[in-house]
């Protein structure tokens, strides 16, 4: 059965949690202990009808609250379709939380609420959704029934929002939707109150999206993890090299560069983590590769096809940053970067601009960005990557930021071409 | 375009098992390659041997580059600990057990008057963190399991005393784990983060993996308490007013006599279990386990003090 990430994204109090829930319950994906909990807790709380936000906020801060802290992960199925939701919260302060669970989501649903429309918060989403490229952006004005479900409203926000997200470079609205999570209106069934709306219900949009295909056509890369070298009686001369195919495919016989080296081997044969030889390496996959030469190849190492398009190599990074941390990221300042399965230490050259949410222009020379804020960084690393951009390969052109002194996540990092230092 | 299309269409569509067991097989390498002593908590229970067929998987055909931690709350079914002892001997692999009782017998831990010891594994666990300097722990939690757990993230750092704090959770993106940490700190690692039960089940019948013989049905001499069954024993059960009786269980979940309940059932094989939760309408933890139903936030109170 095909599996669907999603994320769910808006401004605190747009109804995220009660979204979540009611899509939860009306799949009839909440078991009955879960239910009997929330009931209690909602009792416990003097409400009258089950707060299905309780569903989901799971730790005894956000309950307290009320509002959602981290993202929750929620695992449910339909006849049609698996889904891996991320519940991501809305407030400000926890933008770092709401990254965190966009940046696996082939599609990310992005609330508003009918009577405020889009908020700052609405187009800070808009924006991460932007830059991690999730393929897919669904719009879903909530509390219609607050708006007599009156279809110039929901034109209103729909435009409102779609203006928006095309200044912040998402290319394309999947659909909008206009709903009432509380009521239940076109999360599952399709609302009788909005005959004016043609489309899909939520739940049925998410069932039938294109679900996005592996990144099997790109070129071929695979970042080594760890060198498996058994030296055992039945083993004695195997090495092999770990990693999971980044994208494209790999066969026996192909003919294959090592980076940052370059030196050039060819596909021996792939080990699918047992006796089982396959011969092929398809994106997605954890395999071990074996090589025809013996070069020293090494955790951090990148394996391409020789034959495809090359990566880019080099020490002097552009990328867009969005800055997680509490303390300001300045010019200047010492960090550590993970790319792939390689950590180097790196210096901030500059801060180049940052993202102004309310004219959606990037701003020149800040020299410095504050917690949750978008902009774009150089950088020089220590030692040379190997990358693409992330317009290229959603895998092979992300990296982040860490704290070099307490190793904490402080930034993610998407890298632009080097040609564009010339531009900037 | 038409020569790489071709090749692609050939190919057949990963299935969510392959995916979900590449996934764990890239975090387990991660942990391999970017820290010094990891070790795999491994009770003999189903997530754990789970997690033991991912590693000899990930590191085929070199050994598994780490070995396992058992914390035994001197509570456990016996079943369960031989089968722990047959596999840790069968692989080779370093076993060290972490013991309650011994804690108790020395003093430093003691009984709480519910008789329950599952609280009292933390202190164990963290003692023997710090004994041998382990800077990596694999944990066989998943996500699906409670909604504590779901906010957790696959690295999850501890600080120097073992503890989690929710609130400060560090971002986790794509596929980059930050295994980072200054010394005496630690990182559980928890590579089924996004299993459900029924996907373990179901690599669990892929894989033909053994599994103690108490999660398949049989009869037992078990006891009603707080709506669940339990096994009678040494351990405190049953009291006076509680009566056994011989009935057909399995169970869904290994752990502390005292707190593990069995459901009942006639699910024999692995095709039956499956079959049964395909129709469940009950989690895993909500059918056996007393301990989290102490609270609305039983879990996440001992997840911050360090349990697993
Ligand atoms: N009238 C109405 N209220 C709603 C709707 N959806 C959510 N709410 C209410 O809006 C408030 C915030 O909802 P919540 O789900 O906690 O928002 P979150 O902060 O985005 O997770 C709660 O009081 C909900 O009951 C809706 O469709 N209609």
């Amino acid at each position: 059965m095909e599996l669907l990430r999603l994320a769910t994204a808006g401004s605190v109090d747009d109804g995220k949690s009660t979204l979540v829930g009611r899509l939860l319950y009306d799949s009839k994906s909440v078991l009955v202990d879960q239910l009997a909990a929330v009931e209690r807790a909602s009792r416990d709380r003097g409400l009258e009808q089950a707060d299905l936000a309780l569903l989901t906020d799971g730790l005894r801060a956000e309950r307290e609250q009320g509002i959602t802290i981290d993202v929750a992960y929620r695992y449910f199925a339909t006849p049609r379709r698996r889904f891996v939701l991320a519940d991501t919260p809305g407030h400000v302060q926890y933008t770092r939380n709401m990254v965190s669970g966009a940046s696996n989501a082939e599609l990310i649903v992005v609330l508003v609420d009918a009577r405020s429309g889009v908020l700052e918060q609405t187009r800070r989403h808009l924006a991460v959704a932007a830059l991690l490229r999730v393929p897919q952006v669904v719009l879903v004005v909530n509390k219609m029934d607050l708006v007599d479900y009156s279809q110039a409203a929901f034109d209103e926000v729909d435009r409102a929002a779609r203006a928006c997200a095309a200044g912040l470079g998402v290319e394309e609205i999947t659909a909008a939707i206009p709903i009432s999570a509380l009521r239940g209106d076109n999360v599952v069934d399709r609302s009788r109150s909005m005959p004016w709306y043609q489309g899909p219900s939520l739940l049925e949009l998410l069932e039938t999206v294109p679900v996005a295909p592996r990144p099997t056509l790109e070129p071929a890369r695979f970042p080594v993890q760890y060198v498996l070298r058994p030296q055992t009686d039945t083993h004695r001369d195997y090495r092999g090299y770990a990693g999971q195919m980044a994208s494209g495919i790999l066969r026996a016989g192909d003919p294959v560069r090592i980076l940052p080296s370059g030196h050039v081997s060819s596909v021996a044969g792939v080990d699918r983590l047992d006796e089982t030889g396959v011969d092929v390496a398809v994106a997605g996959q954890s395999v071990t590769l074996r090589l025809t030469d013996h070069f020293d190849v090494a955790r951090g190492d990148l394996i391409v096809a020789a034959e495809e398009r090359a990566p880019h190599v080099g020490q002097d990074l552009l990328a867009t940053v969005c800055w997680l941390s509490d303390r300001p990221l300045r010019n200047r300042a010492r960090i550590l970067v993970k790319h792939m399965t390689r950590v180097v230490p790196a210096v901030v050259g500059e801060v180049v601009d940052r993202l102004d949410l309310a004219t959606l222009v990037p701003g020149g020379h800040p020299e410095s960005l504050e917690a949750n804020e978008i902009g774009r960084v150089r950088l020089r690393t220590a030692t040379p990557l190997a990358f693409d951009t992330y317009a290229e390969n959603r895998h092979t052109g992300c990296f982040l930021l860490i704290d070099a002194q307490d190793g904490t996540t402080i930034g993610a990092g998407m890298l632009s071409a080097p040609s564009d230092h010339a531009a900037v | 375009m038409t020569v790489a299309d071709g090749q692609t269409l050939s190919l057949p569509m990963p299935t969510n098992l392959d995916a979900l067991e590449s996934e764990a097989v890239h975090i387990m390498r991660e942990v391999a390659g970017e820290f010094e002593r990891p070790v795999l908590l491994f009770s003999g229970g189903k997530d754990s041997m789970l997690m033991l067929h991912l590693a000899r998987k990930a590191f085929w055909p070199a050994a598994v580059p780490f070995g396992l931690l058992h914390v035994d709350t001197g509570h456990n079914f016996q079943e369960v600990l031989d089968f722990r002892d047959r596999i840790a001997d069968a692989y080779g692999l370093r076993l060290a057990v972490a013991s309650v009782q011994a804690l108790i017998d020395a003093g430093t831990l003691r009984e709480r008057p519910d008789g329950t010891r599952n609280p009292l594994q933390t202190v164990a666990l963290l003692d023997a963190i710090a004994e041998h300097r382990f800077d990596a722990v694999f944990g066989g939690g998943r996500r699906d399991e409670e909604r504590a757990r779901a906010k957790e993230r696959v690295f999850s750092l501890r600080d120097e005393f073992g503890q989690w704090d929710p609130r400060r959770q560090r971002p986790e993106l794509w596929q980059l784990y930050n295994g980072r940490h200054r010394p005496g700190e630690h990182i559980r690692v928890f590579p089924l983060s996004n299993w459900t039960e029924l996907d373990v089940w179901r690599y669990v019948e892929q894989e033909e993996i053994e599994l103690p013989s108490i999660y398949y049905a049989h009869r037992r001499q078990v006891f009603r308490r707080n709506g669940m069954w339990l096994t009678a024993g040494d351990w405190g059960g049953p009291r006076n007013d509680e009566s056994v009786e011989n009935r057909v269980v399995r169970y869904r979940t290994v752990g502390d006599m005292s707190c593990t309940g069995a459901v009942e059932s006639t699910a024999v094989t692995v095709a039956e279990v499956i079959a049964e939760l395909e129709v469940s309408r009950i989690t895993e933890r909500g059918a056996t386990r007393a301990d989290d139903q102490l609270s609305e936030a039983a879990m996440e109170d001992r997840k911050r003090e360090g349990y697993f």
